[in-house]
Order: structure tokens, then C-alpha cells, then sequence
């Protein structure tokens, strides 16, 4: 190395550097701006569903929350049928998708051939794109009476077990409970699996070849290495299939029967909090009107909640595992 | 030890089984929903669909709605996707352990739930009613207002796929770009996102195919529109408001132009999934 | 390294264009808006396009619900709201707004029993009411079997069907309940959405009409139009007079000649129950509301020449689509309003 080209290249550093160091922190104001922007979102309409529910939130208060009574002619809202209604009909989603996506997951990242893996995962994103009106339409006309067909042999069968039995019981309508948690099941699918998939196909080649060299099986490599691996993205993944069946709205409406008569039975008609606002919403007039717009509240607390809970329980797993 | 074996590889063929079946359950449920859309709809895809307006709705025709939905459906991903990105990005490359980024990455996954019809409302509030009050009614509904809609229910979609694809980039990749003395946002921009690419589309995907399909959020944002408009600023028709007018109508005539235009909206996020799929796989292979 | 800046930067600039048309240009907004009742929305959808036709002014109606419609022309955002509820007088003096009837239409009862052929089976109001209060549960209940002397009613347990959604339909149907059972008006009452003592919700016509097919000994209640297009079985009703009538145009257009509108002040009137002879007791109408100030009078006057050209020249539309013309003393009426109440 010459001396005379050594001498310009620290100036030339120290000026990159410096621009460098100006985009940096530019690039990183920029980051941050946009995630404030998901912050204002999320404040602005949960505030703004505070504010246009304030008169049925602020008068009935906890009545509000633990009441079923709903009667919108004598104004008294009671938000305990659509809360129960939300909740019952995620978790038969979450029970029947989870396991199923994970199936596509697997299948599409290990046991596939290479050239159906394109076009079967492609085919499983469409899930997501059919309009959820017409997951209702097809509900409606196709699904309700294909469940009231099975339906009977359900509570013949599931119908006699002592403790879940009572689930099963009712007039085969075809609609109700069940019906909707296997229509948000299905459409959740995609968000699910597709994740799952996009995450499994990062875990590094070098540890699942090490565990096959080692004598793993698939499953045990996909059990204990892959999943494991990408234990937080899936969760992630559930969680996104999670908040698409609490907010969904057309499709369960068609199918859920629309009764704020709380039941045990799955197979009885039931309402859920975005299926009111989406049924009465159009229609209703002040008092009614606010108390939708606090029911829409409610989903960010009961969703809140939900949340909070499962992470609770993930902390639980991590520390049980000596994380 | 055969014992031990044999049982490993019972539970191997079971659970690979059982995956493949689990695969056909999802196509099964594809093929049906859209079975049962071609069915009713097929009758009613004609050339005039693309060439007639709503208003003479006997003529069959949907394309003012193909338009605004084209129109609407890309500029929200236009609003979105960017801010989406780059909110995901900040919270997997510079807030992955504060408090904030806990903050953040919570209430977005409350964001996804938020019901569509909620949002809209939201942004009648902050969009619809100053621009009403500011043009004196000139300017009240918009395709824009629609817009602004769809894209805060693409958002959070967009914001949680980045951060998880980004937190999946090996650690190693980082470390040996920033060896080098690149700069943060280089890394971040050049490296990161070329690696995650693939995980970020199909984010932005499935938050296309998400937002393709609402009605709810452009009841009060958008509003519709029986006549011809591709102007932003004018109120603007969509193809799933107008399947949902169509659905509730006596006529069964509309019944089947609703079914034909939900089965374009399929095939539409269908063929634009694919087309990027294709594009960028072979970009993938050229880089390796 | 380059190359791949270029691709966020292309759509930068790709934004930054249509940010630019955006606020650039400006709305032509000749347009004349309407928003409200999902119930007139097949017939003003009608009426726009072959008005469009005739003058190339564009109305545009979106059906958003009454709620949203009554909502919408309080904020401005509309020139005209439409609701299957009419406002009291005092919510029009309060905004300045007043009202009139745009076309009728019926609601009928539709059922879903073997045996039973469409139009055989008779009803009255008070049976009726006693159905969806959950206290007649059978088909073959004394009280319906006295209606139907030779019909044979099976002794089945009797679905009944609602809507989920809140609608104008609804508001109608409650309403006559509330008229003819005393016991409906205290324990229930009328609005666009009620609480069902019984029976299970079905979103829109279509999702009723759907449950009554799919589900065997059914009674539910469909605007009249979807009950001809989609060929379900319609049961006849008794109405004030005590005569048995079947749902027809002629049968609405009576409930509608005889209902009282002259001392109904702002045309606040239900027809249901109507005393006519002939009168099918479940008729309803809808009204549209307007400002009687304009904000923006070109836009109004287009308004007003709309409705009067479908009073005189869309009769024929309505009645293809099984809506029933406003009867001409009526429309007389409205147009003597317009004269004497808005500023034109």
C-alpha cells in the first residue's frame, strides 16, 4: 500500500460513516413513526367505539357485561348471549383449525413433492380470499343443511356421553354453534397453515438433517426440531387465525341463528358480538344504536382479555420448560 | 429395541397420514365453497359483466364495481403495505425486547379482531365527516375514505407476518453484514427483507385477500355507486357491497351475478397470488 | 444493491401520484346521493336507471339500512335519506327535515308444512301473534285448525322464523302484532328489531326464506316480493274487516286507498291493520326525507323531479317488481306537500 492512497480513504469513511449514521437514525425515526401509526389505529377506534358507546357503557355499566337480556324496544341491552356466543364459536374454530393447519403445514413442507407444494399451498391461501359473504351464502344454502343431515347421528352418539352429551342435544336445524365454529374453522385455515408453513420452511436445513442422520423419523423431526423451533411464529399464526374468528361477521351470521336465548347445547341457535353489530347495526337508531357501538367496545376488551390470557399461559409452558 | 422402533414409525406413518388428510380436508372445502360458486354463478359470467354498469342491473353487468374494488383494493395495499412493513420491521429489528414493542405487537393482534364494521366507522369519523364538513357536502363518501378503510384491516396482517418472517432471519446474517460495516438500514433493507422476502409476501397477500372481501368497512366509507367512476374522490362501487345488495334481493337474476362476482373476486386473488408467487420465485433461484 | 432500492422507491414515487391526483383534482359532484331502506332499494335502483336514461342525471341509492339513512342526511353527507320507520314530527322540526311515502309493498307469512299447498292455509292477527309469542306451539293447535276447517294440520311443534337483522319488514310485522294482540304490544312491542320470545333469526329475506325451506314445519315472514321470485308458500290472512284475503297488488293497493292519510300529519302512518275490506293488513311503505332548507338546492330540485317522475311514469317498474304505485290522491297529497313545505 502507497502512502498517498492511504490518505483519502479515512476521510472518505468518516464522511460515509457520518451519512451513514444520519440515515440510520432517519431510517429508524421512520420504523418507529409507522409502528405508532398501528398504535394510533388501534387507540383511535377502540376510543372512538368508547365514545359512540358511552350512553349504554356509562348507564348499565356491569349489567351490561353479565346481562342476557337484550330487547331493543325497551332499550335494555345485556351483552352476555353475544359475549358467550364469540367465545364458544373461536374456540371450536381454534380446536378444529389448529391441528388441521398444522397437517397442511407438514404435509406441504416435508412430505409433499416439490411440484405440488406451489400450487396446493396457493389453493389453501384461497381459503382467505373467498369474500366471507359468500362463506355465508354457501353456509346458508349448502353447509346448514349437510349438518342437519349429521346431526342427528351426532346426538345419538356424542349426544349420550355424560358430561359433554348435553352439548349435543337439540333439534337437528342444521344451524347454530357447532355449524358456525366449523364455518370459521374453515376460514381460518389459511391464515394459520399459510404462516405455518412460510415459518417452517425457515428453519435451517442443517438441524433437520442433523436429526435425520441421527435416525429421526419426519414426525419426530418436524415434532422435536421444527416446532420447536418455530415454536413463537406459529403461535403467532394462531393468534392471527384467533382475531380473524372473534371479529368475523357475514358468515356467522348466517349460519349462527341469531338467538340471545343462552343454551348449553352446540347445536342450538346463538349470537355472537360482531354478528349484532352486523344484524342490527343498519337499522338501529339511538339508544340501540349506541348499545351496538358498545358491543363493538367489548370485542377489543373481550379480545384483550383472550389475549392476555393466552399469554399468561405461554409464560406458564416457557417456564415449566426452564426457559 | 424393534419394539421401540416399530412404534416410531407406526406414529410417523400415522401423523404423516393423518397431515395429507388434513390437506385434502382443506382442498375439500375449497373445492366445494367454489363448486357451489360456480354452480350458481357460471350462469351469469357473460362478456356483460364486464361491460355493463349496476344501474340496469337486468343488463348483468358489474364493472363499475370491478373497477372501484380495483381501484380501492390497491391503493389500500398502497397505504398498508409500506407502513405495514415498516412498523413489522421495527418491531422485530429494533423492539423485539422493549416494552414497547411488547406494547405494540399486543395491540395489533387486538387490531385483528376488531370488527371491519368498527373500523369503518372509525374512519367515516376521521375521514368522511371533515371532508363533508370541508367541502360543504362536495366531497363526502369516497372511494379514498374506502380505501383508508380497508387498509387499517390489512394492516395488522401485514405488521405480524414481517415481524415473525424477520425474527426468523438467522442472527448470523445480521452479525456478518454488520461485519462488513453496512449500515443499519442497508441491512435491514437490502439483506433482511431480501431474506424474508417470501414470508412478507405472503402477508401482504393474505392481507389482499382479506380486504378483497369486505363489505362491512365500506358501507359508510366508500359508500357505492350504480354509475361509472374511476375518480378516488367520487363515491365508489364495489364488488362486495354489490354482491351483498344483490344477495338480499327478490330478483334471482341478482342472485346469480352476486354468486358470478364473488367467484371473480376468488379467481382475481387467485391469479394475483400465483403471478407473484411465479415472479418472484424465479427471482429467488437467479440470487442463489 | 441498487436494484433492489429500486422497487420501494418506483412504488414511492407510484404513491406519491395518486396522493397528488388525489388532492389535486376536485369531485365532479353532480351526482345526486341517496341512502337508507334496503326495502326500496330494487324499485329506486329501477326507477334511477331508466331515469338516467331519460335526463342523464345519475341518482344514486345504496341501500345502508333506515338507521344509516336517517343518520346520513342529519350529517349532510346525503341529499336524500330513506327509512321504513317515519320520524316524529318533532325529530323533523328539530333538523328541518320533512317526509313522504315513495311506494308500498306487502309482507306475508310464509310456512313450510307436507302436506299444506301455498295459499291454502288461513291466519288472523291474533293467531299470529300468539305463534311468535311462543304460546301456540302446534301446527294442529285449536286456534289454527278453527281457521282451517279442511285443511289437515300435522301435530308438529311449529319453528318459528325471524329476522336477525333489524329491518323495516320487521318494524311492520311487529307492528301489526302490537295492533291486534294486546298481549304482543306489552310483553314484546314494535321496532326494527325486537326480542323474540321465540324461535330463530334469519339474516335478511334470504336467510329466512332459506330456513323455511330447509327446515319442515316452518312459519316465517317475507317481503311479498321475495316470496313470489323465490316460490314460497304464503298463507292467506283475515284482516280487520274479518274478510279472508290473499296477498296481491290489489289487495296492498286497498290497504293503501282506505288507510287515513289525510289527517296523518307529515304522512306519519303505518297501513298495517287497515280497515278496508279488501285490505291485506300487513302493507307497509317508506318514506324519503329531505331537507327543507336544501344545502345544495340544484342538487334537491334534481331530487324532487326524480320522485315526481317516478310517481307519474315508474308505476309499471314497481309493479314488475311487485312493489304497489302510490295511489293517485296520495301522490296529489305529496306534491301539494312539496309545494307548501320546502323551499324549491
Amino acid at each position: 500500500m502507497s502512502a498517498t492512497s492511504a490518505e483519502p480513504i479515512p476521510r472518505d469513511t468518516e464522511h460515509r460513516s457520518r451519512t451513514d449514521a444520519r440515515h440510520d437514525l432517519f431510517f429508524r425515526f421512520l420504523l418507529r413513526f409507522c409502528a405508532m401509526l398501528v398504535l394510533a389505529a388501534l387507540l383511535g377506534a377502540a376510543l372512538s367505539t368508547l365514545w359512540g358507546g358511552r350512553e349504554v357503557l356509562f348507564k348499565d355499566g356491569f349489567r351490561f357485561l353479565f346481562s342476557s337480556d337484550w330487547n331493543p324496544v325497551e332499550n335494555q341491552f345485556g351483552a352476555l348471549a353475544p359475549i358467550v356466543g364469540t367465545l364458544v364459536t373461536s374456540l371450536i374454530a381454534l380446536l378444529l383449525a389448529v391441528p388441521v393447519s398444522f397437517g397442511i403445514a407438514l404435509f406441504l413442507t416435508e412430505i409433499a413433492p416439490r411440484w405440488m407444494r406451489g400450487p396446493v399451498s396457493a389453493a389453501i391461501e384461497l381459503l382467505a380470499a373467498i369474500p366471507s359473504i359468500i362463506y355465508g351464502m354457501w353456509g346458508l344454502f349448502v353447509f346448514v343443511p349437510f349438518m342437519a343431515s349429521i346431526e342427528p347421528t351426532l346426538s345419538d352418539t356424542l349426544g349420550n356421553i355424560p358430561v359433554i352429551g348435553a352439548l349435543f342435544q337439540g333439534p337437528p336445524l342444521g344451524l347454530g354453534l357447532l355449524t358456525a365454529g366449523i364455518v370459521l374453522a374453515v376460514m381460518i385455515l389459511p391464515f394459520i397453515s399459510s404462516v405455518m408453513r412460510e415459518v417452517f420452511q425457515t428453519v435451517p436445513a442443517r438441524l433437520k438433517e442433523s436429526s435425520y442422520a441421527l435416525g429421526s423419523t419426519t414426525w419426530e423431526v418436524v415434532w422435536d426440531i421444527v416446532l420447536p423451533y418455530t415454536r413463537s411464529a406459529v403461535i403467532g399464526g394462531i393468534f392471527l387465525g384467533l382475531g380473524r374468528a372473534l371479529g368475523e361477521t357475514m358468515a356467522v351470521t348466517f349460519v349462527l341463528g341469531n338467538s340471545y336465548n343462552l343454551t348449553a347445547s352446540l347445536l342450538m341457535p346463538g349470537t355472537s358480538i360482531s354478528s349484532s353489530i352486523a344484524n342490527e347495526f343498519n337499522e338501529a337508531v339511538g339508544m340501540h344504536r349506541s348499545a351496538l357501538i358498545a358491543l363493538g367496545f367489548l370485542l377489543f376488551v373481550v379480545t384483550f382479555i383472550v389475549l392476555l390470557i393466552a399469554r399468561f399461559m405461554l409464560r406458564q409452558l416457557q417456564r415449566k420448560e426452564g426457559r | 429395541m424393534s419394539a421401540v422402533y416399530a412404534r416410531r414409525s407406526v406414529v410417523n406413518i400415522v401423523a404423516l397420514t393423518l397431515s395429507g388428510l388434513a390437506t385434502l380436508i382443506g382442498l375439500i372445502f375449497l373445492v366445494w365453497i367454489l363448486w357451489v360458486t360456480a354452480q350458481n354463478g357460471l350462469g351469469a359470467i357473460k362478456l356483460s359483466l364486464f361491460t355493463k354498469i349496476t344501474a340496469y342491473a337486468d343488463q348483468g353487468g358489474l364493472s363499475n364495481a370491478i373497477v372501484g374494488s380495483l381501484i380501492m383494493d390497491l391503493m389500500a395495499l398502497l397505504i398498508c403495505a409500506p407502513i405495514g412493513v415498516l412498523a413489522g420491521t421495527y418491531l422485530a429489528e429494533y423492539a423485539s425486547s422493549t416494552r414497547l414493542g411488547a406494547t405494540i405487537r399486543f395491540l395489533n393482534d387486538i387490531l385483528l379482531s376488531a370488527p371491519s364494521i368498527v373500523l369503518g366507522l372509525f374512519v367515516y369519523v376521521i375521514v368522511v365527516i371533515p371532508t363533508t364538513e370541508l367541502t360543504d357536502g362536495r366531497i363526502s363518501f369516497s372511494g379514498f375514505a374506502g380505501s383508508v378503510a380497508l387498509a387499517l384491516i390489512g394492516l395488522p396482517v401485514i405488521v405480524r407476518t414481517t415481524d415473525e418472517m424477520l425474527q426468523l432471519v438467522p442472527g448470523t446474517l445480521r452479525e456478518a453484514a454488520l461485519s462488513l460495516g453496512i449500515p443499519q438500514w442497508k441491512l435491514t433493507m437490502q439483506v433482511l427483507m431480501r431474506a424474508a422476502f417470501s414470508g412478507i409476501l405472503t402477508g401482504v397477500l393474505l392481507a389482499l385477500a382479506r380486504l378483497a372481501g369486505e363489505t362491512a368497512p365500506l358501507l359508510f366509507t366508500a359508500f357505492g355507486n350504480n354509475f361509472m367512476t374511476a375518480h378516488p374522490l367520487d363515491k365508489m362501487a364495489s364488488m362486495p357491497v354489490t354482491i351483498y345488495q344483490y344477495t338480499n334481493d327478490p330478483n334471482p337474476t341478482l342472485h346469480a351475478i352476486a354468486w358470478a362476482g364473488a367467484l371473480l373476486i376468488t379467481l382475481f386473488v387467485l391469479a394475483l397470488s400465483l403471478l407473484t408467487r411465479i415472479m418472484f420465485s424465479r427471482k429467488k433461484v437467479s440470487y442463489e | 444493491m441498487l436494484t433492489s432500492l429500486k422497487l420501494p422507491s418506483r412504488l414511492g414515487t407510484l404513491a406519491f401520484a395518486v396522493a397528488a391526483s388525489l388532492f389535486g383534482m376536485t369531485a365532479q359532484a353532480t351526482d345526486i346521493t341517496g341512502a337508507g331502506s334496503s326495502f326500496v332499494y330494487p324499485v329506486i335502483s329501477k326507477w334511477s336507471a331508466a331515469y338516467a336514461e331519460k335526463t342523464g342525471n345519475h341518482i344514486n341509492y345504496q341501500s345502508i339500512g333506515s338507521g344509516g339513512g336517517i343518520a346520513q342526511i342529519k350529517a349532510g353527507t346525503v341529499d336524500f335519506g330513506a327509512s321504513d320507520m317515519p320520524l316524529k314530527a318533532e325529530d323533523l322540526a328539530k333538523f328541518g327535515l320533512g317526509q313522504f311515502p315513495d311506494v308500498i309493498g306487502g309482507i306475508v307469512p310464509a310456512f313450510n308444512v307436507s302436506g299444506v299447498a301455498a295459499g291454502s292455509l288461513v291466519l288472523d292477527g291474533p293467531t299470529l301473534a300468539d305463534i311468535y309469542l311462543g304460546k301456540i306451539t302446534m301446527w294442529n293447535d285449536p286456534a289454527i285448525v278453527k281457521l282451517n276447517p279442511s285443511v289437515h294440520l300435522p301435530s308438529s311443534k311449529i319453528f318459528v322464523v325471524h329476522r336477525s337483522d333489524g329491518s323495516g319488514t320487521t318494524f311492520n310485522f311487529t307492528d301489526y302484532l302490537s295492533k291486534v294482540s294486546t298481549d304482543w304490544k306489552s310483553k314484546v312491542g314494535e321496532g326494527t328489531a325486537v326480542q323474540w320470545p321465540t324461535g330463530i333469526g334469519g339474516k335478511g329475506n334470504e336467510g329466512v326464506s332459506a330456513y323455511i325451506k330447509q327446515i319442515p314445519n316452518s312459519l316465517g315472514y317475507v317481503e311479498y316480493a321475495y316470496a313470489v321470485q323465490n316460490k314460497l308458500g304464503y298463507a292467506k290472512m283475515k284482516n280487520a274487516a274479518g274478510t279472508v284475503v290473499e296477498p296481491t297488488i290489489a289487495s296492498f293497493q286497498a290497504a293503501a286507498n282506505t288507510a287515513d292519510w289525510k289527517n296523518a300529519k307529515d304522512f306519519n302512518l303505518l297501513m298495517t291493520n287497515a280497515p278496508g275490506a279488501d285490505a291485506w293488513p300487513i302493507t307497509a311503505t317508506s318514506w324519503v326525507i329531505m331537507y327543507k332548507t336544501p344545502k345544495n338546492a340544484a342538487n334537491t330540485k334534481v331530487a324532487f323531479d326524480f320522485f315526481k317522475y317516478a310517481y307519474e311514469q315508474g308505476q309499471d317498474a314497481a309493479r314488475a317488481l311487485d312493489y304497489v304505485p302510490l295511489p293517485a290522491s296520495l301522490v296529489q297529497q305529496i306534491e301539494a306537500y312539496w309545494s307548501s313545505e320546502y323551499k324549491q
